[in-house]
């Protein structure tokens, strides 16, 4: 391999791709070269550095300078600034990067990086995922050699036992038990398989992963499959993650050439081959047994446990399905010992967690914590706090099988037993902030809607349940909600959560039992008075002007796009009620901030 | 692949190029390529010395270039930081000359003294 | 929409529908990939590629019927040469996605789940597509536009006219 004196790294994640990554990774190049660097620098587009919020980022080293908002036009400047002459340009660096005596500040320094411990993203950002090579030289696959030399089965499940690694899918059950199981179940035939089918909204750490470390997920599958007896693994991933797809049938073919896949692995007798499965676009089919049966090619429906897909999975033979993060986790468990992950987290939750932080707060992106860091940690010293001085109301995690944790509960530590504790759960890692603005009833509805399109149908208390809640919740917020509204959502909610056939129809209820938990005030607020305290319903908003603010400047009458608004040049204007579609624009417009909501 | 030792192969090729990307422990090589230095013939050193790291497989190197360091009458300037935070400058520097001082004081731990700013500046007064 | 005649579907299309079915027979699970493929050829799945993928692989085609309906990234009816999806995801839902999909209803003059007449648009409510960080997000085909505005839907819509 060539040796260059400097590597530009440039984030090919999905988030910076779509602000123009792969245009700035050519333009290097074509810089590079009318400089004659191409011999000394090298550009690799690499895996999500996780502050997606500042894309397009790119990292130059050795210096270590982190570029962030990168416009085309700012890439010759680099190329001559920074590689040709060795002058950093400042003015494109992350700002927390340049400390108060001007100096640079690496990385690990910075709000956002210093609190986080990388395992399962420790390659993501640093490698180039299209280059095996690239993932042996930071220990690749050297846990697979490790347990195909050196490990009997039964020694790698008792590994994964003892390291308490529960399943990041949402459901946080322990890994090796899970494997123990597979392993137990006779069975001429067993399989691997990889849930990657990553629905829940505002959730993307597994696609970060298959981007940018896709060969962590194919060591690991090894792994489980020599550990559990089974030659073959299927990955089923969301046709919605394009790159994600691509990257990971370039990682497998790769594998392949380098025998790592396939027949005879190491000389050690062992076979095992990948392959994958796109899903089709139902969320249901992130549930396990729906999941198997997509696979087997049918409609995804979930169908009742036991026999669990230990005994009876995929095709009818034992399975053991994990999801991405769970398996990334696996290699380096193998590489450091049981005991060292033990050693992170909380006695019950051990490990780190991955969060898609997004919503209202400043620095989205992925962030990576030892369990039992607290939700106030994430969001104000790693995510930087809400933008424009607003205040926090609440943060969703779990999606819609989640629940929102309010301001009071904000120094709650996270791991699976305390956020289930508050009527939450850990889910798959989506973390979303809410501000004032945000209307919770709003809320509820929104995961709700979600879930009444994708319940499968299968069992009446989610297809119908669900829906009749829906009613209930737009009723409420059109503003004809009756008294006995708030009683008969709880009821139907309990009443689903211990009927309903699989997890998605259990939990579907969640989000509207934990904003009544720590919100029910804005339930009354809109059923009782009709008011929508946050201002997002729409039916019982009125937008009105006041009268001292308004100076007659008319602008809010240029801009409004019903012609609602009335009123002489100097005089005070009147929006018509009956006309107003409540778009907001003039309040925005308004230079005096004479109009509000009411 | 067929054995763990062709797996290792692979990773002993490859760990320069990566290791190049997190925060150096080993020696840091900084050229300097202002225009002054880029005239005075910077580009054939730094050259030189990403050659001879890569022929000799220095772990742990770092090469990378600062601006004008402000004495551009004795450009090309190599200076080298060594991982105990010690810094020696290089003066006056040519291609052989830096081979020169990648093999004796980066690999050996030998500084090449004749080539210093220090020795240079007694012997010119 | 046509629901018979097998016969608008002509020769070559035939012949490229069977090859992908006869590169996946004998896989386990094969139907999901080989309709993936199929659609990405034709543009969707009609009655009477069903019935041929039906015949082929001699299975009802009430079976095929009920997997293409259940699965969202099936279509039954032609989709617009630019499809326009809203991400509707929780991260961009609460960053104002609505407002966005309303404008795009507005400028374009659909519902989500049409196409144009012109077969040039149309218009979906996608789920999350991960890029959450830009929020609120839109693609074209393949193109990704984030921390977009109402105001700058107009602009989008006519770089595709």
């Amino acid at each position: 391999m060539e040796f260059y004196r400097s590597h530009v790294l440039v984030c090919g994640g999905t988030g910076c791709t779509s602000s123009g990554a792969n245009k700035i990774v050519k333009v290097f190049e074509e810089e590079l070269l009318k400089h004659g660097l191409n011999k000394e620098v090298q550009v690799v587009k690499t895996g999500c550095f996780g502050l997606c919020a500042l894309g397009p980022i790119i990292i130059v080293y050795p210096e270590g300078s982190f570029y962030s908002l990168v416009q085309l036009e700012d890439v010759p400047e680099i190329v001559e600034e920074h590689l040709l002459k060795g002058r950093i340009v400042k003015r494109l660096l992350y700002a927390e990067t340049i400390a108060e005596d001007n100096t640079i500040r690496s990385l690990n320094e910075v709000d956002f990086y210093k609190k986080q411990l990388r395992i399962v993203l420790r390659n993501c950002g640093v490698i180039d995922p299209e280059n095996i090579d690239e993932y042996i030289a930071l220990d690749g696959y050297k846990a697979l050699g490790k347990v195909l030399t050196e490990m009997t089965r039964e020694e790698v499940i008792d590994e994964i036992k003892r390291s308490g690694l529960r399943g990041r899918g949402g459901g946080g059950f322990p890994t090796g038990l899970k494997w123990q199981f597979t392993y137990n179940s006779q069975g001429d035939q067993k399989y691997v398989a990889c849930n990657a089918d990553e629905g829940d909204p505002g959730a993307f750490m597994d696609r970060s992963v298959l981007e940018g470390d896709p060969h962590a997920l194919i060591e690991a599958m090894a792994i489980g499959g020599y550990a559990v007896g089974a030659n073959k693994g299927f990955v089923y991933v969301r046709a919605e993650y394009p790159i994600a797809v691509k990257r990971l049938e370039i990682a497998i073919d790769q594998a392949r050439e380098y025998g790592l896949l396939g027949e005879n692995i190491f000389e050690t007798g062992f076979d095992f081959d990948i392959e994958i499965r796109l899903g089709a676009g139902a969320f249901v089919c992130g549930e396990e047994t729906a999941l198997i049966t997509s696979i087997e090619g049918n409609r995804g429906e979930p169908r009742p446990r036991p026999p669990f897909p230990a005994v009876k999975g995929l095709f009818g033979k034992p399975t053991v399905l994990n999801n991405v993060e769970t398996y990334a986790s696996i290699p380096q468990i193998i590489l450091n010992g049981a005991d060292w992950f033990a050693s992170i987290g909380t006695e019950k939750s051990k490990g780190t967690k991955v969060f898609a932080v997004g919503g209202k707060i400043n620095n989205t992106g992925l962030v990576e914590v030892p369990m039992g860091t607290t939700l106030r940690e994430v969001i104000y010293e790693i995510g930087g706090g809400i933008p424009d001085g607003k205040k926090f109301k609440a943060a969703q995690t779990g999606g819609p099988s989640g629940g929102c944790i309010p301001n009071e509960l904000i120094d709650t530590p996270i791991d699976f037993d305390s956020l289930t504790a508050i009527g939450s759960m850990m889910g798959s890692g989506g973390l979303i902030v809410m501000d004032e603005d945000n209307c919770m009833v709003d809320i509820a509805k929104f995961f709700l809607e979600f879930t009444v399109e994708e319940s499968c149908g299968k069992c009446p208390p989610c297809r119908i349940g669900t829906k009749r809640m829906l009613e209930i919740l737009d009723r409420i917020t059109e503003g004809k909600g009756e008294a006995k509204d708030i009683q008969k959502l709880e009821s139907l909610a309990e009443t689903i959560k211990s009927a309903a056939l699989c997890g998605l129809g259990q939990t579907a209820p969640n989000p509207v039992l934990s904003t009544l938990r720590y919100f029910r005030h804005e339930y009354e607020a809109h059923v009782n008075e009709k008011r929508c305290p946050a201002g997002t319903c729409k039916s019982l908003l009125q937008i009105v002007i006041d009268e001292v603010g308004c100076r007659g400047c008319t602008l809010c009458t240029k801009h409004c796009p019903v012609n609602a608004i009335s009123g002489e040049r100097k005089q005070m204007h009147i929006i018509d009620q009956e006309k107003c579609i409540k778009c907001g624009v003039c309040i925005d417009k308004c230079p005096f901030k004479a109009i509000v909501k009411r | 692949m067929k054995s763990l030792a062709d797996l290792q192969a692979i990773r002993e090729k490859t760990i320069n190029q990566v290791n190049l990307r997190k925060d150096q422990e080993g020696y840091r090589i900084v050229v300097g390529m202002a225009t002054c230095g880029i005239a005075a013939g910077a580009r054939p050193v730094m050259m030189a010395l990403v050659e001879e790291v890569q022929k000799r497989n220095l772990k742990d190197v770092a090469i990378t270039q600062t601006g004008c360091i402000g004495v551009c009458r004795l450009e090309p300037i190599v200076e080298i930081y060594e991982p105990g935070g010690n810094k020696v400058t290089y003066v006056k520097m040519t291609p052989e000359k830096a081979v020169k001082v990648v093999i004796d004081h980066v690999a050996n731990g030998t500084v090449v003294v004749e080539y210093t700013i220090g020795y240079h500046e007694e012997h010119n007064k | 929409m046509s629901q018979c005649c097998a016969s608008e579907l002509n020769q070559e299309a035939k012949d490229k529908i069977y090859e992908i079915i006869a590169a996946h027979k004998d896989k386990p699970g094969l139907l999901i990939p080989i309709l993936h493929e199929v659609q990405e050829f034709y543009g969707y799945l009609p009655f009477e590629v069903q019935k041929l993928i039906a015949e082929e692989l001699n299975i009802p085609l009430a079976d095929i019927y009920g997997v293409v309906t259940f699965y969202s990234r099936f279509s039954l009816t032609p989709v617009g040469k630019y499809k326009v999806g809203v991400c509707m995801g929780t991260a961009c839902y609460v960053k104002g996605s609505d407002k966005v999909l309303e404008e795009f209803k507005k400028q374009l003059g659909l519902e989500v789940g049409e196409t144009s007449e012109d077969g040039m648009f149309s218009l979906e409510a996608t789920r999350c597509i991960g890029a959450c960080g830009l929020a609120p997000v839109i693609t074209v085909n393949e193109d990704v536009y984030g921390k977009l505005f109402a105001e700058d839907v107009k602009d989008i819509v006519e770089k595709y006219k």
